[in-house]
């Protein structure tokens, strides 16, 4: 297996984009991303794409056809597919693109994700999101996404003292990076107070607690590493890249207070990289709630069990912190188009390792990771990305 | 906009589950099921399931209070919602029937038929299984 | 050979019910109903004759496998086309091998079940029988039957072994009088007001308990205890006075001041709260009425197996007693009044 670089990046702004379509969304960041890797089209080997439910959210399926098609390369006739494993679509797609380069299958090749979920009310939303869960067992019994993740919040404040305000204060620092993210949904700063007065949605999750419905798009070109510098100025390997699976229905897991599908994907890519977690300069976790964010910097080993509301109260994983945790905003400020965040995630850590992220810059960025996970822990992909 | 048609295969092939709990038990390495499952994750190709009905006492293990449900759910929110743990050993996901705030981890509870959701005013009812605290 | 009650936790105070509509305590003392049990949200006619199946195989300790029928009589069936019965077979765990139907007659639907049963148990065509009368009766907001329409169920297996109790003769009286109605697809039942009265309820729960009486020679002294259906509390006391039937005589079984009426459920729970209470050797008369209209009147003798299996489930006074109130705003909500 060879060293695989990341050439190019492209990211559209999050939110609700009334005026985009799916297939606007995919242009966008397609040209954005080929334009930035200074690849021509008849370059291009393969694309991937991470899209959880196009088929809910906008009727359409054989999305890799689509997106073949909207970034005008059909009459290439090129390989395109598309992956899905719920909220972890886009971190697929770009383990999958990693695949086939690093195995010297093919040279040249696009991760994208993308999701469009304004097109349907917020109700159908919600029940298409609910597909990341176990449908038969947890949904068809009443179980709605946040619940799940406000079961698991219950537990842990019960074991380990996590308080309501630590969880808020994950909110305050990804609206604090996000204000600082000119592609994120959300630029405006949120307190604690504001977290803790907002509705309750699933007790003890409130309204801002819980990741926005987003449009967006992002895609990251691949390229063997040998070949990289040909393109790219400062060319980003992929130094770790693994993926992990865990029961559907939460219930069965083994600890409701961690996913086991971190722990293991992360233990893996650490091996592969020949690195431990203090060796990571910055992290984008999935944080589709604040809890989630609590449980992803214990699981990747930032932190011990029980230890992350601590660790956030203490300002340890803010911008200037030792280790700052979700720059772009994270999927609470920066939004959620699920199949999009795993590449969101790549292309901000890409950014601030090129030197590239303005404001919110994190200073002597060496070495970075990115976690993205499906529902409430069926999978996991953890990418682990160096200078 | 699209409509949901009615899920009805789905759920009746489910009816025994939702209805009377009944799961799987491996004879090999005597674990038990529920959800039921054909394939014994420690024993795999080894196992020998038979069907097994829980007799649907248990313990809550964590919870929370619902109040933004789906369309299906609309006019039971506020509800409550656990992880259970079963005598015999699974653990499920059920709604437990008491006011909001007064379910509480470690708490026993015993099961009770009622309606789990309806598909709008024309399609059918899904009944099934809810837990309600024991009392003393 | 066994039977078994639901009656729903949730309450509410006819008092509470009389304020909303600006009148006083008058309504309750003049109907001597104090109280009504309401249905939880996800409560149905369905699921409150599942439980009290639930508690009626409990009791006994059959084996549902045995059970050949199931007949529902409700007149608030969950669905206008798809029986009921088969809801309460499948959630007790019963054998497909079994013939069901709902049945609808008003309030007596449940004791009309008992007699398809019977018939079908005294024929040798099945082995058990269940019947079960369950509601959860719907008033129009304001109108007077508002105060008292309230939910619960009870269900009986019908045997011809290890009875509780002997089903000794049964007597009707059916004719067409339109007393009380709800034409298809309404919402609330509509009534004639006092014609309910001497024409629909005395008349026919006079006729079929005279009936039964003149048949199998007995009369009100010859039993210990007797239960009539239950509107309100006024009506059966004044029809038990009219049959030669005593206060003490009809005590045990009403339960109509503390839950409401139950509609199909009535004639059967008081039934139950009766048994709960009687020894073995004693005699139980029983008439129903359902409106439309129809009486059906049984004379019962209590058995030793009584004794034996009586506390093996929960008694209609458990039932009765713990219920949580409720105010007329969240009664509205669980009822279903407020049209979403």
């Amino acid at each position: 297996m060879r060293p695989v670089s990341i050439i190019g990046i492209g990211c559209t702004k999050f939110g609700e984009r009334w005026d985009s379509s799916l297939r606007d969304l995919v242009a966008e960041t397609g040209i954005m991303a080929i334009e930035d890797a200074h690849v021509s089209g008849e370059e291009i080997d393969a694309l991937y794409v991470g899209n959880m439910s196009a088929g809910r959210f906008v009727e359409q399926e054989h999305i890799g056809a689509l997106i073949a098609d909207c970034a005008g390369l059909s009459r290439l006739h090129i390989p395109s597919t598309r992956v899905e494993a719920a909220c972890a679509s886009g971190g697929l797609a770009l383990r999958q693109a990693l695949l086939a380069v690093a195995s010297g299958h093919q040279d040249i090749v696009i991760a994208a994700g993308v999701e469009k979920m304004t097109d349907v009310s917020s109700g159908a939303a919600a029940d298409a999101l609910a597909a990341a869960a176990d449908r038969e067992w947890e949904c068809f019994f009443g179980a709605t996404f946040p619940a799940l993740y406000a079961m698991m919040a219950r537990l842990h404040m019960r074991r380990y003292g996590t308080t309501q305000e630590e969880l808020a204060e994950v909110a305050v620092k990804n609206h604090h990076h996000g204000s600082m993210n000119p592609l994120a949904q959300y630029r405006m700063e949120v307190t604690v107070d504001d977290v803790l007065s907002s509705p309750m949605v699933a007790d003890p999750l409130h309204v801002l607690d819980c990741s926005p419905i987003s449009d967006g798009a992002a895609a990251v070109v691949l390229a063997p590493a040998e070949k990289a510098s040909r393109y790219a100025e400062v060319p980003i390997r992929i130094i770790g890249s693994a993926q992990a699976s865990d029961t559907l229905a939460l219930h069965d897991r083994r600890d409701l207070t961690t996913l086991d599908a971190t722990v293991h994907a992360a233990r893996k890519a650490y091996d592969q990289a020949g690195i431990t977690p203090s060796q990571i300069d910055l992290a984008e976790v999935h944080d589709c709630f604040t809890i989630a964010e609590i449980l992803a910097i214990e699981d990747l080993g930032f932190f011990e069990k029980g230890a992350g509301g601590r660790a956030i109260e203490d300002g340890l994983t803010t911008l200037d912190g030792p280790l700052p945790i979700n720059t772009s905003g994270g999927l609470k400020a920066c939004g959620h188009p699920v199949g999009a965040t795993g590449i969101k995630q790549a292309y901000e850590i890409a950014l601030q390792l090129r030197g590239e992220a303005g404001s919110r810059q994190v200073d002597d960025a060496e070495i970075g990771l990115a976690h993205n996970v499906g529902g409430s822990g069926g999978t996991a992909i953890v990418h682990i990305l160096s200078r | 906009m699209m409509t949901m048609k009615t899920k009805a295969p789905r759920f009746w092939r489910c009816i025994p589950q939702r209805y009377n709990l009944i799961g799987t038990h491996c004879a090999a390495c005597d674990e038990y099921y529920f959800p039921p499952r054909s394939v014994c994750p420690n024993c795999r190709r080894d196992a020998r399931i038979e069907e097994y009905k829980f007799k649907g006492t248990g313990t809550v293990i964590t919870h929370t209070t619902i109040y933004s449900g789906t369309d299906d759910f609309e006019r039971q929110t506020p509800y409550n919602l656990a992880i259970i743990k079963l005598d015999e050993g699974p653990r499920l996901t059920g709604q437990v029937v008491a006011p909001p705030g007064e379910v509480k981890i470690g708490m026993h509870v015993r099961p009770v038929f009622r309606i789990l959701g309806k598909e709008g005013e024309r399609g059918i009812i899904y009944y099934g299984t809810k837990f309600i605290p024991v009392e003393g | 050979m066994s039977y078994g009650v639901y009656i729903p936790k949730y309450r509410i105070r006819v008092d509470e019910i009389a304020r909303v509509w600006a009148q006083g305590e008058e309504v309750s003392e003049g109907l001597k109903v104090f109280e009504k049990a309401v249905p939880d949200v996800d409560e149905d006619s369905a699921t409150i004759a599942v439980e009290a199946a639930r508690a009626a195989v409990l009791r006994s300790n059959i084996d549902p496998h045995r059970i050949g029928a199931i007949y529902v009589g409700s007149e608030s069936h969950p669905y206008a086309v798809k029986p009921t019965g088969t809801i309460v077979g499948e959630a007790i765990g019963t054998s497909s091998e079994f013939t069901a139907a709902d049945f609808e007659f008003a309030c007596k639907a449940g004791t009309a079940a008992v007699q398809a049963c019977l018939g079908l148990v005294a024929s040798n065509l099945i082995d058990l029988g269940l019947a079960i009368g369950t509601d959860v009766s719907q008033g129009a907001p304001g109108d007077a039957l508002e105060y008292t329409a309230a939910a619960g169920g009870a269900a009986y297996i019908i045997g011809s072994k290890d009875l509780i109790a002997e089903i000794e003769a049964i007597f009707s009286f059916t004719t067409d009088t339109p007393d009380f109605w709800r034409r298809e697809g309404m919402a609330y039942p509509e009534h004639s007001g006092r014609f309910t009265g001497e024409p629909a309820y005395y008349k026919h729960v006079a006729s079929a308990a005279r009936g039964l009486m003149e048949k199998i020679g007995t009369s009100p002294e010859d039993y210990d205890f007797a239960v009539f259906h239950q509107p309100n509390g006024k009506f059966p006391p004044r029809v038990a006075r009219k049959l030669g039937f005593t206060a003490e005589q009809i005590a045990p079984g009403m339960v109509v001041p503390w839950i409401g009426n139950t509609y199909s459920g009535s004639t059967l729970i008081g039934l139950a709260a009766t048994l709960d209470q009687a020894l073995p050797g004693q005699r139980i008369f029983v008439t129903s009425f359902g409106s439309g209209a129809g009486s059906d009147a049984f004379s019962l003798k209590v058995t030793d197996r009584i004794d034996e299996i009586r506390h093996s489930a929960p008694l209609v006074r458990d039932l009765i007693t713990g219920g949580k109130y409720l105010d007329y705003a969240m009664y509205a909500k669980h009822k279903g009044k407020l049209r979403l």
